[in-house]
């Protein structure tokens, strides 16, 4: 992992919000089109693959910095003493929260990417028909309460590593502006992951079984 | 002369001993009679008085560090009941019994509580923490420092090294080679002081090493525990805002 831990630390600090947290907000509202019907949500997913040089924003805007973000963060979560059941204050039991969502969203998104986007790579279902591989998911009642926990964990892992993210780079420095920052983080995290229920349920319409009749663009 | 007969009230203790560096550890019970007043540390002086076991087999009297017994000095920090902390400031009335004492195993055990604090004081060395004012000539009185920054800076100097908010953190460990939070605490200290911030930068690339101050995960058990009190995860903070300012400085700066 090179020499200096300072860096590959940061690095992954940075690559955590830029470009895996940007993402992750883009996903969640590609999503939540799906509430507004399958013909929204194929008439997004049609945006985003017109978007120029997709492919390079996969490889170099997502997978490199998550599997950088993941990897090194396991290194991270794994060198830990957590100490909870001594010191049980509240920052502490987040700090093992952020490692423990940490690891179920590694699984759950090295799963999720298995079931969509590496299917697709591999022509086995295509872009326009991602609605109905949902549909298939959450159907499942097991499927579901896994797809349930994934996006709890990731909202959380995401928002609570904003909240440190922010103390990491002396941003919010002062215990008041922490504790604020606490709130609003958790209030975010409870928002995001509302989005992300309301997004699964969506995808349990029947009108998602079959590909929608799409607008002119 | 008659025996005096007074209700015997007793402490008990469960203090885990170990006998050197290399060996295991293990468990004694000790029952010592109770006055008033007690903390940790005279219940201890009792045990090497008469040293017992609850059950009356005579043992070797458990190994401690103390000196200044005003929580100022720092040496006779350890776990008690589950948390870092002096034994000198350890009552024995506030603590719930039987009261489980154990050495700060993040360190180096010595023996029984005594444990080796030198990898803090190597810390201390590597950020530079001290005010170099010696040189070849006189240099005269240094700027003046303002007494606002005075008064917060003197929080940070209350620091006695005492190792508690190492013990406490998850990231201290034999896995990582974190600093820990109070030679980063110190680094704030030293840099804000008028003559110290001359070598501001030299304390930071310290930080920016190998086991520097990215080892934080912010569980903030430090500042909880802190004996003195010192905002420690503000001095951390303060020092992240310092070294991200510095690391952009470096690299856009030349």
């Amino acid at each position: 992992m090179g020499k200096n831990s300072y860096f590959n630390r940061k690095l992954h600090s940075l690559l955590g919000v830029i470009p895996v947290g940007f993402f992750l907000i883009e996903h969640l509202l590609t999503n939540f089109e799906a509430t507004k019907g399958p013909a929204a949500f194929v008439d997004q997913i049609n945006w985003l693959n017109s978007l120029p040089l997709v492919l390079l924003l996969e490889i170099f805007g997502i997978w490199i910095p998550l599997l950088y973000h993941a990897i090194y963060g396991l290194y991270v979560a794994f060198t830990a003493r957590n100490n909870v059941s001594q010191y049980g204050y509240f920052r502490n039991q987040m700090f093992l929260w952020q490692r423990i969502t940490g690891v179920l969203t590694f699984l759950f998104v090295a799963w999720h990417f298995f079931e969509t986007r590496f299917q697709v790579a591999i022509g086995n279902v295509e872009h326009e028909r991602l609605g109905q591989t949902m549909h298939d998911i959450v159907t499942d009642p097991v499927l579901l309460t896994v797809y349930v926990i994934g996006v709890l964990a990731a909202s959380f892992h995401f928002t609570n590593g904003m909240w440190s993210f922010l103390v990491s780079w002396g941003i919010t420095v002062g215990p008041r502006a922490q504790r604020i920052s606490s709130i609003v983080w958790m209030v975010l995290f409870v928002a995001m992951a509302a989005m992300f229920i309301a997004s699964l349920v969506a995808f349990m319409d029947p009108q998602f079984q079959e590909l929608p009749v799409l607008s002119e663009n | 002369m008659a025996e005096v007969q007074t209700a015997s009230k007793t402490v008990k203790f469960i203090v885990t001993r170990q006998d050197n560096p290399e060996s295991a550890p293990y468990k004694e019970e000790f029952e010592i009679p109770y006055r008033p007043n007690m903390n940790v540390i005279s219940a201890l002086m009792e045990v090497q008085r008469n040293p017992k076991k609850s059950d009356g087999q005579d043992t070797t009297p458990v190994c401690w560090e103390s000196n200044c017994l005003e929580e100022v000095c720092g040496a006779c920090s350890m776990v008690i009941n589950g948390k870092a902390r002096q034994a000198c400031s350890a009552l024995i009335d506030k603590l719930e019994q039987p009261i489980r004492v154990e050495p700060m195993r993040t360190f180096p055990v010595v023996r029984d509580l005594v444990i080796d604090r030198t990898r803090m004081f190597n810390a201390l060395k590597k950020v530079k923490a001290w005010i170099p004012i010696d040189g070849t000539y006189d240099l005269g009185p240094g700027p003046r420092m303002a007494e606002s920054k005075r008064q917060w800076a003197y929080e940070l100097s209350k620091c006695m090294t005492c190792g508690v908010c190492l013990e406490v953190c998850p990231n201290v460990n034999d896995k990582t080679s974190f600093i820990g939070p109070a030679a980063i605490s110190q680094v704030r200290l030293f840099n804000s002081h008028p003559t110290g911030e001359m070598n501001k930068d030299d304390r930071l690339d310290t930080l920016m090493e190998d086991g520097g101050i990215e080892g934080c995960g912010n569980s903030q058990n430090c500042v909880r525990s802190c004996p003195k009190g010192i905002p420690l995860t503000t001095s951390i903070a303060e020092m992240n805002k310092d070294t991200t300012k510095h690391l952009f400085k470096k690299w856009l700066g030349r």
